[in-house]
């Protein structure tokens, strides 16, 4: 979707590095921890990537993304978590994970902008579609489809209102404040009267559309309308962050996470940036949330737990910080692991708790380490480079000869 | 006075190409042989008037205190068009202070910095920047992880007007951005010849390249004045004579350089005038041959021989 | 469409109600309880602020620091033969039983500190990694020791666990101080003396000082880094682990897996109200907390407000004055 124009370093670069290295490790900037990273598996799939012509590359994305829309019709035996759990529905818990980390990949992956408590957002989202769908609300009712751009905006408003105090701080105001944040939604609806605690609202709203048994398209119990819905916006999400990333905006937000004073003086407006990765971070999270209001059809003030939120960072984390691709990996590995082996599911928060520490100190790339690519053009410029220097060397080598 | 007005080569009729004229990339990475056409390819919408002896920036009376210390006491110079001005003195002189104070690092106590008469002290650093003000870092701060190229287009998007769902839809300012990005991103990595490692990671750079790539970040964002902090620290001479000729380069193409720096054989070789400091005060203001002759400044120095200032 | 939700919005009486008749009847009770929370918040803080102090982080796992204690407390009590109903022994008798809990905690505590230092954050300091890198660790420690817990306890709070009935020591303004109100106060009050007093005179203190202005410099000067922020650990741990013994005096039935989740945002939204990485910023701050959550609280009703309330608290000092309201961080405080 993204991997399409980027660079493999250049060879001169490595040589020449080797030589200067001892003053550049003082003076380089952002992450020198990964220096010696090995590529491993995916960096070599990454790499056969990029070799790629574009028209293969679309082959290969037009043939996954056929996959991953039958996946459901095919229930592939050994993938399946049946009898467990049934398979449409885990797809669908997938998709909404994914699509989770996606957008909390920009607020953590791009700007660097550690946000515990994305299940607010979640939450938000859910209670939108909730509130104004249900037959328990007193609110004016509209349509479920509706909701869902209404949720991303009244999250992306929410976003903004916390992030303006806290944004101007230094990051770690930042994970507290969320983190709290995510805490107090659950208490909130649980205090206020009107957000009905634990009764919670029953029949939320679906997508219209009945089949020939009369029986809605959208049921809470058929996962794979609901899973065929979340995976196109999934697919929309991941083109448009793949538009900001290769964008001034991608850019100002790496900028900010790999030296954010120096991003400033190059005149990228940080403040304004991060607030921007923010609501879009929690746009997405309002979104994801509406569209498991509506799966669910019941919305109640326990399913927002704090734990979850961290179960959200883990997922961008195991994917790879700033690597969307990445990011739809670990979110969808962070719901399946526990759907198709119900055995450890009750360990799922140690399991995922223990992965986010040894990943972090010992492969802070994740398991999918891919660089963002930053430029919209940058394919053709470097590919350039790559000629002309290949040139030059050929030149020297015929003079040597 | 009038030496320093001899040593200012303003280019005759540089070669300008119609504006907005977008070559790709590949043109433009071939004909890198000419000078000029790479600085019209890196700025196209500049103005290339070097009318030398214009106040470009005025330092009004700046005094900074750090609580009780008085880092920088009513320093007031001027930085014309088309010079390149050096800031000296001994270390805690008060030169980085005063640099932080122009790019709004630090809030002076009292003072002004004008540019083109307008106040810069006050302002956002981001919008400095915009106001044409670049610098670069005495310890290098690139954008680790990004390619070099990406680390000038930041610069370059400091002149860019997309906004985020102009990004987010691909509108056509967007994609005429990015392409023009590319071309003069290009041109920049070539200009201060770092074009082959265009696709590296800054972070992988070796330490010549780096501070080249942090000059291309910087006169990315189109400066009107051009501050360098130290840019020949940890070079050997003969890089020092290589980023000597590229500063020159970079005046030479029209743009003001001031520029800070502990080697007084690349300060008097390079720059057309000097400032110097000594306990946060300025105690000379002439062009180098004076300054290197005025007892002030020799005391100032004292215990350094007297063959670094030549 | 707007318009119609706005009108649609259900009486007021469905979302917030404030009782100030309430507040006004029960306030300088409220005021003296909200003083011993604080005093507890405090000491909880300030493990927060001495870290934030030398790394300029928060450990996240601080809470996980307190709640270990807290389950020490617990099985030393239990262990011991208390129970949810009051013991039947002599004065002495329950002061001895009280400090051996009291040690308990203070070693679970500090033991917990210790190894989240070496496990969570060394090996990143080791390799120089980003700040975000580091909080993410500690939020990934926080949570596996929490269902570590989890696994080990389940879901449930501990049974309730009572150290001694409060007995009416004094009334002021017509309310009733008792003794366990007092007990609380002053020994957390003599805690966070003589810790403000060990940073300010002792040999390790003033290393402590020199490793949060300056910790390149302190190297150079012969104060092992290493050493300090260790020790800076350990000190946060043992006044968690005395703050998990009054913890448990005040609320008997507060052992639970996640219970250090919410006291360690509201022991850190004091650290920041006082401002973070000043030491008597935290004491004040815990107690202003304190105060604040319980006006809250019977202000608005229910217990649960006391939360929402110290965490709208934190996101108005962040706007309002982010270095807190004494400032001056620790490496800036007078010898």
């Amino acid at each position: 979707m993204s991997t399409t124009d980027g660079p493999t370093p250049l060879p001169g670069a490595k040589a020449s590095q080797a030589a200067a290295d001892r003053q550049s490790k003082k003076g380089g900037a952002g992450t020198s921890a990964d220096a010696t990273h090995k590529k491993g598996l995916f960096g070599a799939w990454s790499e056969k990537w990029q070799a790629m012509p574009r028209q293969k590359q679309w082959l290969y994305l037009i043939v996954v993304v056929l996959i991953a829309y039958a996946l459901p019709v095919i229930n592939p035996p050994i993938l399946s978590t049946e009898p467990g759990n049934d398979f449409p529905l885990a797809l669908f818990s997938m998709a909404v994970y994914a699509l989770v980390a996606v957008g909390l990949n920009i607020v953590i992956g791009y700007a660097g902008l550690l946000d515990l408590g994305y299940i607010a957002f979640f939450a938000v989202g859910s209670y939108t579609a909730a509130m104004l769908t249900s037959p328990d609300s007193p609110f004016v009712k509209i349509p479920y489809l509706w909701t869902i751009p209404l949720a991303i905006v009244v999250a992306m408003c929410v976003g903004v209102i916390l992030g303006i105090p806290t944004l101007r701080l230094r990051g770690d105001y930042l994970a507290i404040v969320t983190l709290g944040f995510g805490e107090i939604i659950r208490i909130l609806a649980t205090l206020i009267p009107a957000m009905k605690g634990q009764v919670g609202f029953q029949n939320v709203g679906r997508p219209p559309g009945e089949g020939a048994d009369g029986i809605p398209i959208f049921a809470n119990s058929n996962g794979t309308p609901w899973y065929w819905l979340t995976l196109t916006i999934l697919i929309i999400v991941l083109f448009l962050a793949g538009n900001l990333e290769r964008s001034r905006v991608g850019r100002s937000w790496i900028a900010i996470r790999e030296d954010e004073d120096a991003a400033e003086t190059m005149g990228v407006p940080t403040f304004k940036y991060k607030v921007w990765a923010f609501a879009l971070g929690a746009g997405v999270g309002g979104m994801s949330g509406a569209l498991f209001a509506g799966q669910v059809g019941f919305v109640n003030n326990q399913k927002f737990d704090i734990v979850t939120s961290i179960l959200f960072v883990a997922a961008v984390v195991l994917g790879g910080v700033g690597n969307k691709v990445g990011a739809v990996f670990g979110g969808a590995l962070v719901a399946y692991i526990p759907l198709r082996f119900t055995a450890i599911a009750e360990y799922k928060y140690l399991i995922f708790g223990i992965a986010l520490m040894l990943i972090m100190i010992y492969r802070p790339k994740g398991l999918i380490p891919a660089r963002q690519r930053l430029l919209a053009y940058g394919q053709q410029a470097y590919q350039r480079v790559r000629e002309t220097s290949a040139k030059k060397s050929a030149v020297v080598t015929e003079k040597e000869v | 006075m009038g030496a320093h007005s001899e040593k200012v080569p303003v280019p005759e009729e540089v070669p300008v190409p119609a504006h907005g004229s977008h070559k790709p990339a590949i043109e433009i990475v071939e004909s890198l042989d000419v000078d000029e056409a790479v600085a019209e390819a890196a700025a196209p919408e500049r103005d290339i008037d070097v009318a030398v002896g214009d106040d470009l920036v005025e330092v009004k009376n700046l005094t900074i205190k750090f609580g009780g210390l008085v880092a920088l006491d009513n320093v007031s110079f001027t930085i014309r068009r088309g010079e390149i001005l050096g800031l000296i003195g001994p270390n805690g002189a008060g030169k980085t202070t005063c640099f932080n104070a122009m790019t709004g690092v630090y809030k002076p106590t009292s003072g002004q910095v004008l540019l083109e008469g307008r106040q810069l002290n006050g302002m956002k650093q981001h919008k400095i920047t915009r106001a044409g003000l670049a610098r670069t870092f005495q310890n290098i701060r690139l954008f680790g992880e990004m390619t070099a190229l990406e680390n000038v287009v930041v610069g370059l998007d400091a002149r860019h007007k997309t906004s985020v769902v102009g990004a987010l839809l691909r509108l056509p300012r967007h994609q005429r951005e990015e392409k023009s990005s590319i071309e003069r991103g290009m041109a920049l990595l070539e200009f201060v010849g770092i074009a082959e490692h265009a696709g590296a990671l800054a972070r992988n750079l070796s330490y010549g390249s780096q501070r080249r790539l942090e000059i291309a970040r910087a006169l990315a964002t189109d400066p009107k004045l051009l501050c360098l902090d130290e840019p020949a620290a940890g070079f050997n001479p003969a890089e020092k004579e290589d980023l000597m000729a590229l500063i020159r380069t970079i005046r030479d193409d029209g743009y003001t350089v001031l520029l800070i720096e502990h080697d007084m054989k690349l300060v008097m070789g390079v720059t057309d005038r000097i400032v110097v400091l000594e306990f946060g005060k300025k105690i000379a203001d002439d062009v180098p041959h004076v300054i290197r002759e005025d007892p002030k400044v020799v005391s100032a120095y004292l215990g350094e021989p007297e063959d670094d200032f030549a | 469409m707007l318009s119609t939700v706005l009108t649609a919005v259900p009486a007021d009486s469905d979302w917030i109600n404030f009782d100030v008749a309430a507040l006004a009847q029960n306030f300088w009770s409220a005021t003296f309880d909200g003083l011993t929370f604080g005093a507890i918040y405090a000491l909880v803080a300030l493990g927060y602020t001495l870290v934030y102090g030398v790394l300029n982080l928060i450990n996240f796992a601080h809470s996980e620091v307190f709640i270990m204690g807290c389950y020490a407390v617990f099985f030393t009590l239990s262990f011991l033969g208390f129970g949810p109903s009051a013991p039947n022994l002599s004065f002495g008798a329950i002061l001895i039983n009280i400090i051996l809990a009291l040690i308990a905690a203070i070693v679970a505590s500090a033991v917990t500190a210790f190894l989240v230092e070496r496990l969570a954050y060394r090996p990143l300091r080791k390799r120089n990694a980003p700040r975000l890198v580091y909080l993410i660790t500690a939020i990934g420690a926080s949570f596996v020791i929490q269902y570590l817990i989890f696994l080990w306890r389940g879901p449930l709070p501990e049974p309730a666990l009572t150290m001694f009935i409060p007995t009416p020591i004094f009334e002021v303004f017509g309310t009733i101080i008792d003794s366990q109100q007092i007990v609380i106060v002053v020994a957390a009050v003599i805690m966070m003396v003589l810790v403000d007093q060990f940073i300010r005179r002792s040999r390790t203190g003033r290393g402590i000082r020199a490793v949060a202005q300056d910790p390149d410099t302190a190297t150079l000067m012969g104060v092992n880094k290493e050493k300090i922020i260790v020790t800076t650990f350990i000190i946060g741990g043992i006044l968690a682990g005395a703050a998990a013994l009054f913890y448990v005096m005040k609320i008997p039935s507060g052992v639970q897996y996640n219970g250090g989740f919410i006291l360690g945002i509201k022991a850190f939204a004091a650290a920041v109200l006082g401002g973070i990485g000043n030491v008597r910023g935290a004491l004040l701050g815990g107690l202003l907390l304190g105060l604040i959550g319980n006006y809250g609280q019977i202000l608005l009703g229910s217990s649960q407000w006391t939360d929402v309330v110290a965490f709208v608290v934190l996101v108005l000092v962040l706007l309002i004055r982010p270095q807190g309201i004494l400032g001056t961080s620790l490496g800036r405080s007078k010898a």
